[in-house]
């Protein structure tokens, strides 16, 4: 196991580590010298206090810095989203742009911050075993919530709001998108005004799915219970919110601005330091960049997918800043598993095929030594990504030591040579008749080109030759089904492309190479194991993941689960992604990867 | 007269019928997904798509929607957009004003250019003024307007600062401030969209003069000794200006259909701007309606052009 192997390396085991987590609950050993002694024998900070607060030890939620003296006087706020913002119901979203929006107005119970721990923000306090907020069983969570918060048309907050929320979003004909984190829900009592206790289908140790983060947005139920299920459209409220957040609603155009004001009651002393926001949406990521970097028409921008290059040289203009945060985004190569060029029973790449060449390990292995990752962050990613072994990278806590990578087209010649893939008269190797020639398709953007191209360069060099394909973005990422050129129909040989880690917990993340979730015809190639990977040692380390409650060795479960794909070469990660925003000099914000860019929204301010 | 017009309106309703078969069954057969975003997402599970494809009807035959939709058109029901859950018709309501100001503005702006100046060039054919109108002409429609429109941006906004280069509808200002900023902000979109239409306005009126110009009753009308300037604008300029007219009412749907780039590039909030953004998200709903709103108002200032044609030049009867 990962953890235990890595810390056995330093002469500790997994006994003395809960021995000193025990030492610090009884308080024979302070919080602070254990993180210490965590760091003297490799492990980073966060790590250790994510460890101690898994255990029961309570640890303060990280400050978020906040220097301002009073709520307002900081003036406009302007932010530029340049895919814009097209509804302000959280429970619809259907991008980042529309839950950033909605930030503005609607609260989460709590979010997540950079290192992967709970912040509370509308609860009391994060439910943890010491405070009787978390059954042994992992069967129940108990809410606390924070008291005296009113929502904007001056209703109180209370229990009720959270349970209409997981009523709301798991009626079918609500078609709301939040379902996914609220139907594993069994039912919501509310034990006082304040306290609400969920009850799961099974042990559940990612607990806080729910009414945390992105999907954990609560709108009010005096405004919505009117609506739900199928009317849930008519509802006014949907396009003008009314929130607990620390701004109130003024005006929104679906695909342009929203604005808003300082809400006066904001639950937050002293908060929010803006007396107006303007949102813009619309346009490209490019100009949005050189909005806030190079001419400061605005304070900030959203997903800056921009090559590092071109920010470099906004960022000379002196108006504004990148910020770049850690993610557990991952763009990575699958090669496939079935074989695409056949057709079984009406579809291509059916499990009951295997690839012809890639069947042999030998191939993969040297296709892994084939992908340049440092050449590509440092030419095309920069500083938005980071080069990496792994598929699972973030929080710290998850990430493998056990990986590493390379690149030798020496080495991998040497490899096919021995297997007997031998080059024929064109230069392309061959073995038994099969010639070593893929195609390998990607979606249509900028760097994806490029990075293809490196790939094909080096395959070339080592006798593989390589034919590239892209899709449109909107094809290729769509979930039609008649489509044959989606990413999870994957009628080819090998493709590329960013698997999205919205949340701390890897649980949702790594279902990607579980048995059951492969893509077929049978569920309309909607499963998420796109590859068609099958392990029998996966599946089981999965389930039992699943129903771990001991958080360090559900980590453990975690980093073998992905040393289990990562061996097998049929998954060959590349580039751990950062999320870049453009900040104009002066702006203080708390950014998490792990949630929204504006789950701090009501602590952003202003350095003159 | 108006035997002709209603003829024409009966004549228009089987072409838009089919018009807006052909859009819709396109739309339909075109790749792409409203929710492929949410594919991606892990958070999402798969069924969740399905549910909500299901729910709003994309999983039906291609004539049964457009069976539905049509019934639904015609008792006033737009729709609404998958990607934000709004009315159809509200979300384009919103997006006239903007779309009118800066594409009618940039019309005017070209109109304002065109005429004299194309006027001007067809008097003196070869001269200096001429060759430097026509060299001007050439250069100007033949730069597009996403190259014009990143050039103002990169003089105006970044070099120079004057002018801002992102476009908002709702100004909190009043009194003049709110016009000034409204000007502001409107120049460079409506100076790129305008010079490039006055472009060939030009090259159209400096031909039609010229073609005036040669005529018998305008020499007629000059050895009777009238002057030169009462020749020009009674006796050709009003002749010659029939088939411009045409061309600016041909025109008029592009008021209302907005610019598509230029919209983009300068984040104005018009009709062009929801179309793009709505084909790029797989709205299929709005893409429907914007078109077909175009398709009707194309058919319409046909007519209004057929009509205008008639009046300018009474030769010409409607039966």
């Amino acid at each position: 196991m990962g953890i235990q192997r890595h810390l056995g390396a330093d002469g500790m085991n997994e006994r003395d580590l809960r021995d000193q987590i025990a030492d610090v609950k009884a308080g024979r050993l302070s919080r602070r010298a254990f993180v210490q002694r965590m760091i003297a024998v490799g492990l980073t900070a966060p790590m250790a206090g994510a460890m101690l607060s898994y255990s029961g030890v309570a640890i303060a939620a990280e400050q978020i810095e906040y220097k301002p003296t009073k709520a307002g006087g900081g003036g406009t706020l302007k932010l530029l989203f340049w895919q814009a913002p097209t509804l302000l119901n959280p429970h619809f979203a259907i991008g980042t742009k529309d839950q950033e929006c909605s930030r503005l107005f609607y609260e989460p119970l709590a979010g997540w911050d950079k290192d992967g721990n709970l912040v509370p923000i509308l609860a009391a306090e994060i439910p943890s075993k010491e405070n009787d907020g978390l059954a042994e069983d992992g069967l129940t969570v108990i809410w606390k919530l924070k008291q005296g918060v009113k929502w904007h048309d001056g209703q109180p907050f209370t229990a009720d709001d959270v349970i209409f929320n997981w009523q709301y979003s798991i009626n079918p004909d609500t078609a709301a998108v939040s379902i996914g984190s609220y139907k594993g829900i069994k039912s919501a009592e509310k034990v006082d005004d304040h306290t609400v206790k969920l009850t799961f289908t099974q042990p559940t140790p990612f607990w806080a799915d729910a009414f945390v983060a992105a999907y954990g947005l609560i709108i009010p139920k005096h405004l919505f219970a009117d609506y739900i299920g199928s009317k849930s459209r008519d509802a006014p409220t949907n396009l003008k919110p009314v929130g607990t957040g620390p701004y109130l609603f003024v005006d929104f155009k679906p695909g342009d601005t929203v604005s808003a004001k300082l809400n006066p009651n904001y639950h937050q002393p002293n908060r929010p330091y803006f007396d107006t926001v303007e949102v813009k949406g619309g346009g490209d990521a490019v100009s949005a960049a050189r909005a806030v970097l190079q001419t400061g028409e605005y304070d900030y921008a959203y997903n800056l997918q921009v090559e590092d290059e071109i920010l470099q040289k906004l960022e000379a203009g002196g108006q504004g800043k990148a910020q770049l945060t850690v993610t557990g985004h991952i763009e990575y190569i699958a090669l496939n598993v079935a074989d695409p060029w056949t057709e079984v029973d009406g579809e291509r790449a059916s499990v009951k095929t295997k690839h012809p060449l890639f069947s042999d390990p030998a191939v993969r292995k040297a296709i892994n030594l084939l992908i340049d990752r440092a050449s590509v962050q440092k030419f095309i990613y920069g500083r938005a990504g980071v080069a990496t072994a792994n598929f699972l990278n973030n929080p710290e806590r998850f990430r493998s030591p056990n990986n590493k990578f390379e690149f030798s087209i020496e080495k991998a010649n040497q490899i096919l040579e021995a297997a007997g893939w031998k080059k024929g008269s064109s230069g392309v190797r061959e073995k038994d008749g099969k010639q070593l020639k893929l195609v390998f398709q990607s979606s249509i953007n900028a760097p994806r080109q490029k990075n293809q191209a490196i790939i094909k360069q080096a395959f070339g060099k080592a006798g593989i030759e390589v034919e590239l394909k892209s899709v449109v973005a909107s094809v290729f990422f769509s979930s039609d089904a008649a489509n044959p050129d989606t990413f999870t129909h994957f009628y080819c040989d090998m493709e590329m492309y960013q698997t999205t880690m919205p949340q701390a917990d890897p649980q949702f993340f790594m279902n990607q190479f579980v048995s059951w979730e492969i893509a077929n015809k049978e569920n309309k190639w909607q499963g998420r194991n796109i590859t068609r990977w099958q392990n029998k040692d996966y599946d089981e380390t999965y389930r039992q993941a699943q129903k771990e409650l001991d958080p360090v060795k559900r980590a453990a479960l975690f980093i073998k689960l992905n040393d289990l794909v990562v061996a097998d070469n049929y998954v060959q990660p590349e580039i751990n992604r950062r999320n870049c925003i453009g900040l104009k000099n002066g702006m203080v914000v708390n950014k998490s990867g792990w949630d929204n860019d504006l789950w701090q929204i009501a602590n952003w301010y202003r350095e003159s | 007269m108006g035997n002709y017009l209603l003829r024409r309106l009966v004549v228009a309703l089987p072409s838009l019928l089919g018009i807006s078969l052909i859009l819709f069954v396109l739309l339909a057969l075109a790749p792409g997904d409203p929710f492929g975003e949410l594919a991606s997402n892990p958070n999402i599970p798969p069924e969740v798509r399905e549910a909500l494809r299901i729910k709003f009807g994309m999983d039906d035959p291609i004539l049964l929607r457009y069976l539905h939709w049509l019934v639904a058109m015609l008792h006033g029901d737009w729709g609404f957009s998958f990607a934000s859950r709004v009315n159809v018709d509200t979300l384009i309501l919103q997006r006239i004003p903007a779309t009118l100001y800066v594409v009618g503005s940039s019309q005017l702006l070209a109109l304002a250019v065109a005429l004299p100046v194309g006027v001007l060039a067809a008097m003196r054919p070869y001269s200096i003024f001429d060759q430097i109108a026509n060299t001007f002409a050439f250069i100007g429609f033949s730069l597009p307007t996403f190259f014009t429109g990143l050039l103002f941006i990169l003089i105006f906004s970044v070099n120079l600062g004057w002018l801002p280069f992102v476009y908002r509808a709702d100004i909190h200002a009043t009194g003049w401030l709110w016009y000034w900023e409204n000007i502001k902000q409107a120049i460079m979109p409506v100076a790129v969209l305008g010079l490039f239409q006055a472009a060939s306005y030009t090259r159209y009126v400096r031909s039609a003069v010229l073609d005036v110009i040669k005529l018998d009753y305008v020499t007629t009308a000059r050895s009777k000794g009238l002057a030169e300037r009462k020749v020009i604008t009674r006796h050709v300029v009003r002749n010659a200006l029939i088939p411009v007219v045409t061309l600016v009412a041909l025109q008029m749907p592009t008021v209302f259909g907005g610019a598509i780039i230029t919209e983009q590039i300068f984040r104005i909030p018009g009709i062009g701007s929801l179309l793009i953004s709505a084909i790029l998200a797989n709205d299929t709903p709005v893409i429907m309606a914007v078109t077909f709103v175009f398709a009707c108002l194309v058919v319409l200032f046909n007519l209004v052009a057929d009509i205008l044609y008639g009046w300018l030049d009474p030769r010409i009867s409607f039966r």
